[in-house]
């Protein structure tokens, strides 16, 4: 019985936790956009955006190495390393730059909103805009989730990039694989729309959901030490399954059914 | 004199936790009106209530006679421009200078030149003696200072109603006498309604024209600081002088001392 009384008190909160959420959401959407409000804005995507450059360039070249180092392993048991471009340039375009980009922009720039509008909330900078007649959900949140949704699709796009130039360092520079093949078997095999553009929509999908479970983490956290640093780790925890799921759901409805 | 803020048999719960119980009190236009109590009784909740920020269980807080619980949000934001608050950690944006601090209101609000933001923002910063700190983060501001350039940041806009919530709290003597004489001065010169929030009796006594003293959900006492020193309640007076013990117990609620220690 008590466990009972738990399991539903817990769905109720869960529950009660998404309609806040979904407020935050709207209120900071339909805000009237002003236009003192887009310089705002471009600060943000320096911070989140710009500012992630570094780790989004240096994990997309590893991974793009690593991947022609396995790949290349695999496929010349089968002369088949010839094929090596579009491999590397198919599993980073349509899986891996969106979902990395998605994780690290989470771990890096998620938690830092999250404990940025947190500390706000517990220094009571959150309740001095609104005694200033000043709504924060337009003030602080619309500038940080639209930054997030502009900033993260381009570092996606700029992973995948940096990722099939590590393959041609490793792959062709170093492992001997031929340049031409390399370039124009991914040329002909990499679709436009297929790959790169449902690719890219992921991206946009995840860059949403993650940027708004960092915001909302912490406009909802409890202002103390401890709920910061929960709603920081939650942030972490959330949009990364929040991710991995999302893309299944995504992968199977752009590549599953044909 | 007129009624600025009615507060009409307001209860206020928290969860299953009863903040206030059916209270009322009236700020009357022009005064200072100090509200003082024990801590972790919720004397920040009423200034909240009061801005609009939390919504009573029952009764009516009014403003100029008009409902804030009932007001539509764009209405509540228009009233909150007429009014104002001074927050405990004084709540400076961190992000920006002492000068923008200041100047942000007038820069959400108004769309006045750059210029005459400047004049605006030096006349109040040179009011609570901070001009020269104009271009300090608040990092690099004193307890005290900060305070005080957040009480800059309030009368911004001249508001007409003023909330100062622990105003002394953590302070030393000096930029304690500094924040009592410049609440006096700000509401003489500038014709505020200012609402004091706190448990600093002595500082408290010497600017209030009336008080109110809530313990125990309720209002306890009130009248004008003559009023409140003569009252024959005890609960009253061991707040006025500190006792440790009376009836607001020194024991936090506990079995007897026998009982726990003898398991008898």
């Amino acid at each position: 019985m008590e466990a009972l009384a738990k399991l539903g008190r817990s769905t109720l909160d869960k529950f009660s936790a998404l309609g806040r959420a979904t407020f935050v959401l709207l209120g900071a959407v339909m805000s009237v956009p002003q236009l003192k409000n887009i310089p705002l804005t471009i600060k943000q995507i320096y911070v989140v955006g710009v500012q992630s450059l570094s780790i989004i360039i240096v994990s997309g070249l590893f991974i793009g190495m690593v991947m022609a180092l396995q790949g290349y392993t695999i496929l010349v048991d089968y002369g088949a390393e010839g094929s090596l471009g579009p491999m590397v340039a198919l599993s980073l375009l349509r899986e891996l730059g969106p979902v990395v980009t998605a994780l690290l922009f989470a771990g890096r720039a998620g938690s830092a909103l999250t404990a940025e509008i947190g500390l706000m909330k517990a220094t009571e900078q959150l309740s001095s805009l609104e005694m200033m007649a000043v709504d924060p959900l337009r003030r602080i949140v619309a500038p940080r989730l639209w930054a997030g949704v502009i900033s993260m699709p381009m570092l996606a796009i700029i992973f995948s990039a940096v990722g099939i130039l590590g393959g041609h360092l490793v792959g062709v520079d170093w492992l001997g694989v031929d340049a031409g093949s390399y370039w124009s078997i991914m040329q002909s095999t990499v679709e436009w729309n297929e790959d790169v553009l449902n690719g890219f929509i992921k991206s946009i999908v995840f860059a949403f959901v993650v940027t708004w479970i960092a915001i909302f983490k912490g406009y909802d956290s409890i202002p103390t030490s401890e709920g910061i640093s929960a709603a920081t780790t939650q942030t972490v925890v959330y949009s990364s399954l929040a991710v991995l799921g999302l893309d299944f759901v995504l992968t199977a409805i752009m590549f599953g059914i044909e | 004199m007129n009624n600025l803020i009615e507060i009409d048999s307001l209860t206020f719960k928290r969860g299953e936790r009863t903040i206030y119980d059916n209270i009322s009190l009236q700020i009357k236009e022009g005064q200072t009106t100090a509200v003082m109590g024990p801590s972790g009784i919720g004397k920040t909740t009423l200034l909240k209530l009061i801005g609009g920020q939390l919504s009573p269980t029952s009764g009516d807080i009014k403003f100029r006679g008009e409902s804030i619980p009932n007001m539509k949000r764009s209405r509540l934001f228009n009233v909150r421009r007429q009014m104002s608050m001074l927050f405990q950690s004084g709540a400076l944006f961190t992000d920006m200078t002492v000068f923008d601090n200041i100047a942000f209101p007038i820069r959400e609000h108004t769309n006045l030149s750059e210029e005459f933001i400047r004049t605006v923002v030096l006349m109040k910063l040179q009011a609570v003696g901070l001009r020269g700190a104009a271009d300090l983060m608040p990092s690099e501001l004193s307890g005290g200072m900060a305070r005080r350039a957040a009480l800059a940041r309030s009368i911004a806009l001249d508001p007409e109603l003023i909330m100062y919530d622990e105003p002394f709290a953590g302070q030393d003597p000096i930029s304690m006498g500094v924040l009592v004489k410049l609440i006096k001065q700000l509401n003489n010169a500038l014709k505020l309604t200012s609402v004091v929030v706190t448990h600093d009796v002595k500082e408290v006594m010497s600017i209030a024209d009336y008080v109110y003293i809530l313990a125990e959900k309720k209002i306890i006492g009130s009248g004008t600081p003559e009023e409140i020193r003569q009252s024959d309640s005890a609960l009253v007076q061991q707040f006025l002088k500190g006792q440790a013990d009376g009836p607001v117990p020194f024991h936090y609620p506990a079995k007897e001392i026998t009982a726990e220690f003898l398991g008898a």
